[in-house]
């Protein structure tokens, strides 16, 4: 593979192309940031992070770790509330799976039918799972993982601190606390995505991402299910969606599902970020009702095929940038925490 | 029993592929100038039983392009056929649901083709799929099924995504994994309420706990062999 060859190539779509190549050996020190040796073997495929580092440097674009103890934030974020809502006492991290229920959670614990019940605490399994894997590839890698916060520092009905927020009632009612559940999961969704393309230098690190990308995309899927079928349905999967997506959504994200399960505070979630200065030319964050992927609107394009306009958005999920996650985090941290 | 698929897309009429390759950025560019996508070859046996091909799939990010589509080409096929002749103890809902899914299916094929241009596979080989070996005239076998379908699919993807150089090409293919996910999740909830992250894809144990299935493109041909009537040689796709 000839190189330079390829670069005068590009240079005649993209003049600046090797103007962007400047500072290459801050992009080879990238590269190699994550324990792995650049070899001629490797050469063709780090070449893609090549080029993702020289379109994206600009700034200060995120690095393998950056990237890797924002996801883990989110994770802390997502098992403390399962956490507090089904079991223990909020805490995350090693040794997180307490099996002790409070009367309250009991209480909370009792409006979900057994299939439903066990599906959350698979999930609660899972992101306590997340976050020791995350701190473990983080360790493993000489990196230090971002301590676990207090428990305080969040406040899940979103009252920044004063737990009568919005969601008042988040860990009393099953509908509250699938609601939050729900627009945690999808935002974890876009979250990994919109990182995918800053691990790519590292591909056991971005398989792993994208492994963990996956399982959320589950979790927000059975959940969004058990939200239309109500807490009490066995078979709530067998209930189809409502007219409203805030309320009865489908299983997938559908154009901006309404604003989300609280559209006033929600919304976002669903809607188009705002991209870093860092971001690779070409990578934008449309709301989740784009329908138009690689520069071409797929619904105009493939009318004929005379699908509904919301199969088009429904088809492909959208990245979210880590400033636009960071302000939806922050629902749910206390005013003056700086955890996220 | 087999289900032909058209070859020519009517995308290729309509639209100007520039635009495609301007938004995925300098490393697509670079490929489109050296690369061949997919290598198809009629095998002329002339042997009794359908035409087989042979679908070799090349070493660069076209290859693992190539290899997507196919996967989407199968969910496509295998949706369009059940909602054609729906089982008779399929709900107004399952109908729906299976209606949203085709569509999805669908529209990343046809995507994932616009995107390939010239270089699908299918410019070359028609392909054409076996679904015998499904009960496609019950719920519970449509269910069945899809799950599997499904679950490949979302295994195939997270092992595609290091086979990816373009950062363009791997945020494209990402917006598709998370909604086979979400599929997945759903069929399996269907077939088993409460299986949407079950053991058998999601580790419950050990150092890789919580993480979701990844399965290598040798792997995946090999699910997917009997269904999909040609050879397919995936040893010169990426590895890492």
């Amino acid at each position: 593979m000839n190189f330079f060859h390829i670069l005068s190539e590009i240079e005649k779509t993209d003049p600046e192309v090797f103007e962007r190549f400047d500072s290459r050996r801050e992009v080879f020190k990238h590269l190699t940031g994550f324990g792995k040796k650049l070899t001629a073997a490797t050469l063709p495929m780090a070449m893609g992070a090549i080029f993702n580092k020289a379109y994206g440097q600009t700034s200060s674009a995120p690095s393998v770790f950056d990237v890797l103890n924002f996801a883990l934030k989110l994770e802390y974020l997502e098992a403390t509330f399962y956490n507090l809502g089904l079991a223990g006492d909020g805490t995350v991290g090693t040794g997180a799976a307490s099996t002790t229920v409070s009367a309250s959670q009991t209480v909370l614990r009792n409006q979900f039918s057994e299939t439903n019940r066990n599906a959350l605490l698979k999930i609660r399994t899972d992101e306590n799972n997340h976050v020791n894997f995350l701190r473990a590839a983080i360790t493993q890698a000489g990196g230090t993982p971002i301590a676990a916060p207090a428990v305080s520092q969040f406040d899940f009905t979103g009252g920044k601190g004063n737990n009568a927020g919005p969601f008042a009632g988040v860990f009393s009612s099953a509908a509250v606390f699938l609601a939050v559940a729900q627009s945690l999961e999808d935002t974890g969704v876009r979250a990994y995505k919109g990182g995918a393309p800053y691990l790519a230098s590292n591909k056991d690190v971005l398989t792993a991402a994208l492994n963990i990308h996956s399982v959320e995309a589950r979790h927000a899927s059975r959940l969004r299910t058990m939200r239309r079928g109500g807490p009490l349905n066995n078979e709530a999967s067998k209930t189809a969606a409502g007219s409203n997506p805030s309320t009865s959504p489908k299983s997938w994200i559908s154009g901006q599902d309404g604003g989300g399960a609280a559209p006033t505070y929600t919304a976002p979630i669903y809607g188009a970020g705002q991209a870093p200065s860092y971001t690779p030319a070409g990578i934008t964050f449309p709301a989740e009702d784009n329908v138009t992927q690689g520069g071409v609107n797929l619904q105009t394009t493939l009318a004929s095929l005379n699908f509904p306009a919301a199969a088009f958005s429904e088809a492909f999920d959208e990245p979210l940038p880590v400033p636009t996650v960071i302000t939806i985090a922050q629902t749910f941290t206390i005013t003056g925490s700086t955890f996220f | 029993m087999s289900e032909s698929v058209p070859t020519t897309s009517f995308l290729e009429r309509t639209i100007q592929r520039r635009s495609f390759f301007r938004v995925a950025g300098a490393t697509a560019a670079a490929s489109t100038l050296v690369l061949a996508g997919c290598v198809g070859s009629d095998d002329d046996n002339d042997e009794t039983g359908p035409s087989v091909s042979t679908l070799r799939f090349t070493k660069d990010d076209l290859g693992v392009l190539n290899y997507a589509y196919l996967l989407e080409h199968l969910e496509a096929a295998f949706y369009q056929k059940v909602v054609d002749a729906f089982p008779s103890d399929f709900t107004a809902d399952d109908r729906a649901a299976f209606v949203d899914l085709r569509d999805h299916e669908v529209i990343h094929r046809e995507f994932l083709r616009y995107a390939l241009g010239t270089n699908a596979f299918d410019n070359v080989v028609p392909i054409a799929f076996d679904f015998t070996s499904f009960n496609l005239t019950t719920r519970a076998g449509v269910y069945a099924a899809a799950q599997l379908l499904e679950d490949v699919g979302v295994g195939a993807y997270n092992g595609a995504g290091k086979l990816l150089t373009a950062p363009a090409y791997l945020k494209l293919v990402g917006k598709i994994a998370s909604v086979e996910s979400r599929h997945a999740a759903f069929v399996r909830d269907q077939a088993q309420p409460g299986s949407f992250a079950a053991a058998d894809v999601v580790e419950n144990t050990g150092t890789l706990a919580g993480l979701d299935t990844v399965k290598t493109p040798t792997q995946v041909a090999e699910l997917i062999a009997k269904y999909v009537q040609a050879t397919l040689i995936v040893t010169d796709l990426p590895t890492l």
